[in-house]
């Protein structure tokens, strides 16, 4: 099935991305001016004991070799040790990952549902009150940054104002997110909030285009129920180009999550991000790198599949 | 301004069937200008009033009208519209919904942008049974949807209902338009331009078929189009619109051979005919648009009899006959040719050839679709390169233009071997081989005045600034427009004008020949007859060889001394343009000649 043989080269596009994108993560990271072993040791280390852990951590081998060594490990499904924690980086962060994984996914599936209706009916309303004052809204939303948004409603609905939800996520050490579900409310929702914008807005406008087109006039004069004029005929016309702002917002999530996290306190792999970067421990910032780049790619990679399957045009067509 | 009582002249009885329009009001909503107004159209089941006006005349607007339909920003003021024995206008809008497509039904212009691209057509045709609960089960439908693509000849196989429009070829498409159309066996059908952009022997199908459905189920029959040849073939009666009225109205014959309006006068003169040679003459001028119109007659402003009475007051519906009435105060004082123009000698002496294609083979990506292709254009000469879309005729002309770089074979101008593409030919090559375009919306850079486009080939071969200035001056006199017209930008001008501008720009590199890619299907009657006289003045003045790329074999007999026909990638028959089209050789060309509606045809 043709289908099949176009995931298929798309998927080796991604994974060429993904070396290009490994590449760049690894020599970024590892040419940084800091010295990781005097990070581990201290201020007080001796050059000798320096010089033992670099040999230890592989730091005194030339940069290519050292990302071969590397990209193979990874590649065997080694990420290497953690230099603060001493623990396997997969070990230290699979459950937060598991975390993260949660707040996003249900950030997705509340947003995109609520964006495409918002859109759509700010299409169907169009230059109405509700058109002009939702698409005014949006943009604001849009132009927020996450910690603006996050404070806010921590401001609203946390502290001075009412005390619904906690401000900060106490989650124990391997705890699952769903545990504390009032926790989990406010760092989703600003995701949700971060999310809206876009699509609601790639919504609207590619509703405005279907609904202006000769076959939803020619649906309405053959008699069709407007309902389904705008459930049969316009909507699924109108998803193509949703997907794809769908699949950069989910991506864009991974890293606004990072601030978001940070903000709340949430236990994800947004904030072992943070601390990582702030003592310079490298395998788990190669790792998170590597993971928000490989969302990326994926997402992008469903959603094309994804406005293919929805396309007839596209569909049937390919080679 | 208007009178609700108008004299009853077109049908005296009452009917109970069939389509009666009367004093429909359209308005732009925000403004509250007429778009169309006093607007009466009565049509009998089994009969074809055909609607023909120019582009932004009214004529969709009171099509879509009849469904109670309108367009965003358009309101329907007033009026009546009864399709059998149901007032459309005054229906709420979940019994209008129930009417359309039942009662009366609507054929799109373009049938690849009416159908949704994401349902396959068998879903699309049933769901105009199912909408109307029509037949009362799913398994009576289903009989009824082979019983409908048999009707209009196509297959009824599952797997051909399992398509989806793109895989349909155009003349299918509109035929699965046609289906959904008679679905529901409606009283009532509005045919928008159904066959506008389909070839001719596609058209011919498309015509028959229409003509047998509406007769065979009693159907009346609205067709809105700009084509005089197909209202003379398919037509009963012809409403003329000029600027938003029904300015004449009558039997096809009362149009054709009696037209009582100065306006149908011009656009019969206007149309080119495949049978016999005809002068056609254009009219300067457009109609005025909503919010532009005057009290008085809207032709004033073009009519050569216009005095201060037609320009005073909205001329009334009079009688000129049983069945054909018009809106004009002169009926009877007016000329009755409407403009005789002294023309120089109808054939030029020819010259020597200045293009020469020898083999000429081209395609695309490895893909040859032009075979062995061998031309010759002497100068004065207009040579026309007609056939069918996808016959190749672009290809070639882009060839020569040098916009086309997949070929082999031999081009030759003036005796010199030609360069594959315009930047590796000389520059007299360049100069010398000009190129106007299909559709002069796209050709003119928007960002730029009409002065800044035609200059912009002298900027290129270094002229001063005050040289420039005066070639401009000089062409836009040549394509008779103002001299004022070289500070304005594209968007102020109407389509001919535009077209206009783009010959300007072709003229003003001194050109020995011009290659004219279907320059005037996208404009309307009047504007392209005006067009195609321009370029016959131009050849005459000024030498130019022409070679005239179109689709529309009536327009050939008017413009071309020689005609080359192309099928599938080659020429199948060349010659004088008299003999080819009067006197065909080759089978495809008859069959193309007899597939082109032809008003003297229709009319003996």
């Amino acid at each position: 099935m043709s289908i099949f043989k176009f995931v298929l080269r798309r998927l080796a596009f991604g994974l060429g991305a993904l070396i290009a994108i490994s590449a760049a993560i690894f020599f970024v990271t590892q040419g940084l001016p800091a010295d990781p072993a005097k990070t581990i040791l201290g201020r007080d280390a001796t050059p000798e004991n320096l010089e033992a852990l670099r040999a230890i951590l592989g730091l005194d081998r030339p940069l290519l070799s050292q990302y071969f060594g590397w990209l193979t490990d990874v590649v065997r499904g080694d990420f290497g040790t953690s230099f603060t924690t001493q623990m396997s980086v997969s070990t230290y962060l699979g459950p937060r990952f598991g975390n993260s994984l949660f707040i996003m996914l249900i950030g997705t599936i509340v947003s995109i549902p609520i964006s495409l209706l918002l859109g759509g009916y700010m299409a169907l309303k169009r230059d109405s009150l509700f058109d002009s004052s939702s698409s005014f809204a949006t943009l604001v939303f849009a132009a927020l940054p996450e910690f603006v948004m996050g404070t806010g409603l921590i401001v609203i609905f946390a502290t001075t104002v009412f005390q619904w939800f906690p401000a900060v996520v106490f989650l124990d050490e391997g705890a699952a997110p769903w545990s504390d579900p009032m926790g989990v409310v406010l760092p989703i929702t600003t995701l949700v909030l971060g999310c809206i914008p876009y699509v609601s807005r790639t919504m609207r406008a590619s509703m405005v285009e279907v609904l202006e087109s000769d076959y939803i006039e020619m649906a309405r004069l053959k008699g069709v129920s407007e309902r389904n004029v705008l459930l049969r005929h316009a909507f699924p016309n109108a998803l193509g180009p949703v997907f794809q702002v769908s699949a950069l917002n989910i991506a864009y999530l991974v890293g606004g999550a990072v601030i978001v996290e940070r903000l709340f306190n949430y236990p994800g792999v947004g904030s072992a991000l943070t601390d990582a970067i702030r003592v310079r421990d490298l395998p788990v910032i190669q790792f998170l790198s590597l993971l928000i780049g490989s969302v990326y790619v994926l997402t992008n990679l469903i959603a094309d599949v994804a406005t293919v399957l929805v396309t007839p045009r596209l569909r049937t067509t390919l080679k | 301004m208007h009178s609700p009582v108008f004299p009853q002249v077109l049908t005296g009885a009452v009917m109970t069937k069939g389509l009666r329009v009367t004093d429909l009001r359209l308005n732009v909503s925000a403004t509250g200008d007429d778009i169309v107004d006093e607007v009466r159209i009565s049509i009998e089941p089994g009969k074809v009033l055909a609607l023909v006006g120019e582009s932004g005349s009214g004529k969709t607007t009171v099509g879509l009208a009849v469904l109670g339909h309108s367009r965003r920003g358009v309101t329907i003021a007033h009026g009546r519209v009864e399709c059998a024995d149901t007032e459309v206008l005054g229906l709420d809008d979940d019994a209008k919904r129930k009417i359309r497509g039942e009662l009366v039904s609507y054929v799109p212009q373009d049938p690849a942008s009416s159908l949704n691209p994401a349902l396959r057509i068998g879903v699309q045709l049933m769901e105009a049974l199912e909408v109307h609960d029509f037949g009362g089960s799913v398994e009576s439908r289903k009989v009824r949807l082979k019983q409908m693509m048999e009707e209009v000849l196509l297959p009824t196989d599952d797997e051909y209902l399992l398509r989806y429009p793109h895989q349909l070829s155009g003349g299918q498409q509109q035929r699965v338009g046609l289906a959904m159309a008679f679905a529901c066996r409606p009283s009532v059908i509005v045919l928008d331009e159904p066959t506008t952009g389909l070839d001719v022997s596609t058209q011919e199908h498309v015509l028959k078929t229409i003509r047998q459905l509406t007769r065979d189920h009693g159907v009346a029959a609205l067709y809105i189009t700009h084509d005089l040849a197909v209202v003379a073939d398919l037509a009963d009666d012809v409403a003329v619109m000029y600027a938003g009225r029904i300015v004449e109205c009558g039997s096809v014959k009362d149009i054709f051979t009696n037209a009582a309006h100065p306006y149908t006068k011009h656009l019969v003169i206007a149309a080119p005919d495949i049978e016999g040679k005809k002068e056609i003459v254009g009219l300067a001028g457009r109609a005025p648009s909503p919010g532009k119109r005057p009290t008085g007659c809207s032709f004033a402003l073009r009519c050569e009899s216009a005095d201060d009475a037609c320009r005073s007051v909205f001329p009334a519906e009079v009688s000129v006959a049983t069945g054909h009435v018009t809106r004009c105060i002169k009926i009877g004082k007016l000329p009755n040719v409407v403009v005789v123009k002294p023309r120089a000698s109808q054939t030029i002496e020819s010259g020597a050839s200045v293009v020469v294609l020898q083999d000429v083979s081209a395609g695309y990506s490895g893909k040859v679709v032009v075979h062995n292709v061998s031309l010759s254009i002497r100068r004065g000469e207009c040579l026309a390169l007609v056939g069918e879309s996808g016959s190749g005729k672009t290809t070639v002309s882009r060839a020569i233009g040098g916009l086309h770089r997949e070929w082999t074979g031999s081009m030759s101008f003036n005796g010199a071997e030609l360069q594959k593409t315009a930047r590796r030919r000389t520059s007299g090559a360049r100069q010398g081989i000009q190129y106007i375009f299909q559709n002069p919306y796209g050709s003119l850079n928007p960002r730029r005045t009409i002065g800044e486009s035609i200059s912009r080939p002298l900027a290129i071969i270094g002229t001063s600034k005050s040289e420039s200035r005066k070639a401009v001056l000089d062409v836009l006199e040549k394509v008779n427009l103002p001299g004022s017209y070289a500070g304005k930008y594209p968007d102020q001008l109407s389509g001919g004008e535009r077209q206009r501008v783009a010959i300007a720009r072709a003229l003003v590199s001194n050109p020995v020949v011009l290659v004219c890619d279907e320059v005037t299907s996208a404009l309307d009657v009047l504007v392209q007859a005006a067009i195609i006289d321009l370029l016959g003045d131009l050849r005459k003045q000024l030498g130019l060889a022409m070679l005239f790329v179109t689709h529309n074999l009536p327009l050939v007999r008017s413009i071309a001394d020689e005609v080359a026909v192309m099928s599938e990638g080659r020429i199948v028959e060349v010659g004088p343009a008299e003999s080819v089209i009067g006197n065909p050789q080759q089978a495809y060309t008859k069959s193309l000649i007899m597939a082109t509606p032809s008003i003297e045809r229709s009319m003996r």
